[in-house]
């Protein structure tokens, strides 16, 4: 089933990633001075605190750190149970919270490799919105 | 450092209270009228007047403000007030330690640590809001349906499982420990209901690997710790139960919720364990009983291992519904019923209940309970513990 997708609000610390989003591309921060690949996006290094901190395009792979399988939950999520809730180490280094999709959830788990999908996402207003960061399973 | 920078025994709990706890939403009373109840029990059980109080902590936001409370007690000096910001109950032992922080200072003299909570009159604690915007931090998270604190830490909990390889029985070990006590602890909101293996195996899913009894109870209530100077214990009502240590417990990143907590697998009190046994002055082999505060199962497990209480190795062995028992258990465990069958009153009713097993006056006592450890928010980013003792600890 088809998951809720409410499209998150950008603002300038965000940007370059959900432009990347809108065309498909995984685009995360860097730091310019220690290397440290930052998520969530952010304008100041968490590790040295340098504020030189650039973009580059990601693989968009990783495989699964872990995961919970959601049976029970309020709204309009638990329309669409069971459905995956994961943190996703990606090749780059950082673990990003997302949804495993186009999956039986019974058959997800730790160390699964999987591949980045922007699936398309609006906002309150029903208006499209930047996509979602999701991932599938991938072969191989 | 000297040595007089501890609190250690400098300051004792001389009064508990506690409302009826109610179910979620079904408290008569608006929720201040709730606290203010809680603290008048603590004052009577102390034997102090409402008006000896000059301080007040509370933790994770509490909406009970201490200006408020000194009117309507009418309070005549208001010395000191304080709020530990964390997420859900991890501050239980926080509003404990900055009461007895504050007294060592000599800021105040007479402080309640408090907590109040009425669902019904302004919702559900911890409950996500669909209608909250979609941005900074949330962007990360509210999109891919993250909406609650059982999906956060179920993620934890099979991270924890996957790399260590323990925790399913130990997890079904405590929900009947603490649904065991809650039979003899009238106050308990499951009282009169039992838990056997097999309903908590037969019962929903909630977020794996968490069943409904893995989940800790929504309530209506409050509760109140009354704090002062030992010394000045010895005139009150009850014997004291000594704070020996209470600490904080926040770690490298650990306020991270879509970043990257450096170390994940934790229940976040890695940092303040150095520091707790130490400052106590006791060790874990010391501990005759223990209060860990159960948002959901899989945490008290990582906490009773990070406290030094069993091992990662040994966690199902040791973790047993027999050993967790108050009637002959090596390793007592939530003697009141605790979040999953007493009440959920954010863990200020587990630092309770570690009081009154110093005082010998729980309702499943352990024999001869001198040193009581009472933990806070397993998982959240800033988690709190305390260890009680009763005066002869100090020797």
């Amino acid at each position: 089933m088809k998951l809720p997708a409410k499209a998150p609000e950008p603002n300038s610390e965000n940007t370059p990633f959900f432009d990347g989003a809108r065309q498909g591309r995984l685009v995360l921060p860097r730091c310019g001075d220690c290397g440290f690949v930052i998520w969530f996006p952010r304008q100041i290094c968490p590790e040295c605190s340098s504020q030189d901190v650039s973009w580059f395009e990601a693989s968009g792979k990783g495989s699964i750190y872990s995961c919970t399988v959601t049976r029970r939950i309020p709204g309009g999520w638990g329309k669409v149970t069971p459905f995956v809730l994961a943190y996703v180490e990606l090749e780059e280094g950082p673990r990003v919270m997302t949804n495993i999709v186009d999956c039986d959830p019974e058959h997800v788990s730790i160390g699964d490799r999987v591949e980045a999908v922007f699936e398309e996402a609006t906002n309150r207003d029903g208006e499209s919105g930047p996509p979602l960061l999701r991932f599938r399973v991938r072969e191989g | 450092m000297s040595d007089d920078y501890s609190l250690r025994g400098k300051v004792a709990v001389v009064g508990v209270g506690e409302t009826t706890y109610y179910k979620h939403g079904q408290s008569a009373d608006p929720e201040f009228v709730l606290v203010l109840k809680a603290i008048l029990a603590a004052c009577a059980d102390a034997g102090l007047d409402p008006k000896d109080i000059d301080g007040f902590c509370s933790y994770s936001n509490d909406r009970n403000d201490p200006p408020r409370l000194a009117n309507a007690l009418g309070i005549p000096e208001l010395r000191y007030s304080n709020m530990q910001w964390t997420s859900g109950g991890g501050g239980a032992a926080a509003a404990v330690q900055n009461a007895a922080g504050a007294i060592v200072a000599g800021s105040a003299e007479v402080v309640v640590a408090y907590r109040g909570l009425a669902q019904g009159q302004f919702g559900r604690f911890g409950r996500s809001g669909g209608s909250r915007p979609v941005s900074g931090a949330a962007a990360y998270t509210l999109p891919y349906g993250m909406m609650s604190a059982a999906q956060m830490y179920a993620m934890r909990t099979t991270r924890f499982m996957h790399e260590h390889g323990v925790g399913r029985d130990a997890m079904r070990s405590i929900a009947m420990a603490c649904y065991h006590h809650a039979q003899n602890n009238p106050r308990a909101v499951m009282h009169g209901r039992t838990l056997d293996e097999e309903t908590y195996d037969s019962s929903r899913w909630i977020t794996e690997p968490y069943r409904l009894f893995d989940c800790c109870l929504e309530n209506d209530g409050a509760a109140a710790l009354i704090l002062t100077r030992t010394d000045r214990a010895k005139d009150l009502a009850k014997p004291p139960a000594l704070v020996l240590a209470a600490q904080q417990s926040g770690g490298h990143r650990s306020g991270a919720t879509a970043e990257n907590t450096t170390d994940y697998v934790t229940s976040s009190f890695k940092p303040a364990v150095k520091h707790l046994y130490k400052q106590a002055g006791v060790t874990a082999a010391d501990v005759d009983v223990v209060q860990s505060y159960e948002n959901f199962t899989g945490g008290v497990v990582m906490s009773l291992i990070e406290h030094g209480l069993c091992t990662y190795e040994n966690a199902d062995e040791v973790l047993t519904f027999d050993n967790l028992r108050a009637d002959g258990g090596t390793l007592p465990l939530n003697t009141s019923g605790g979040n999953l069958a007493e009440c959920y009153m954010h863990g200020l009713g587990l630092q309770v209940e570690a009081v009154r097993q110093i005082r010998g006056e729980s309702s499943n006592q352990v024999a001869n309970a001198k040193v009581a450890l009472a933990n806070a928010g397993p998982m959240v980013p800033v988690a709190s513990t305390a260890i009680y003792g009763a005066e002869e600890v100090l020797g």
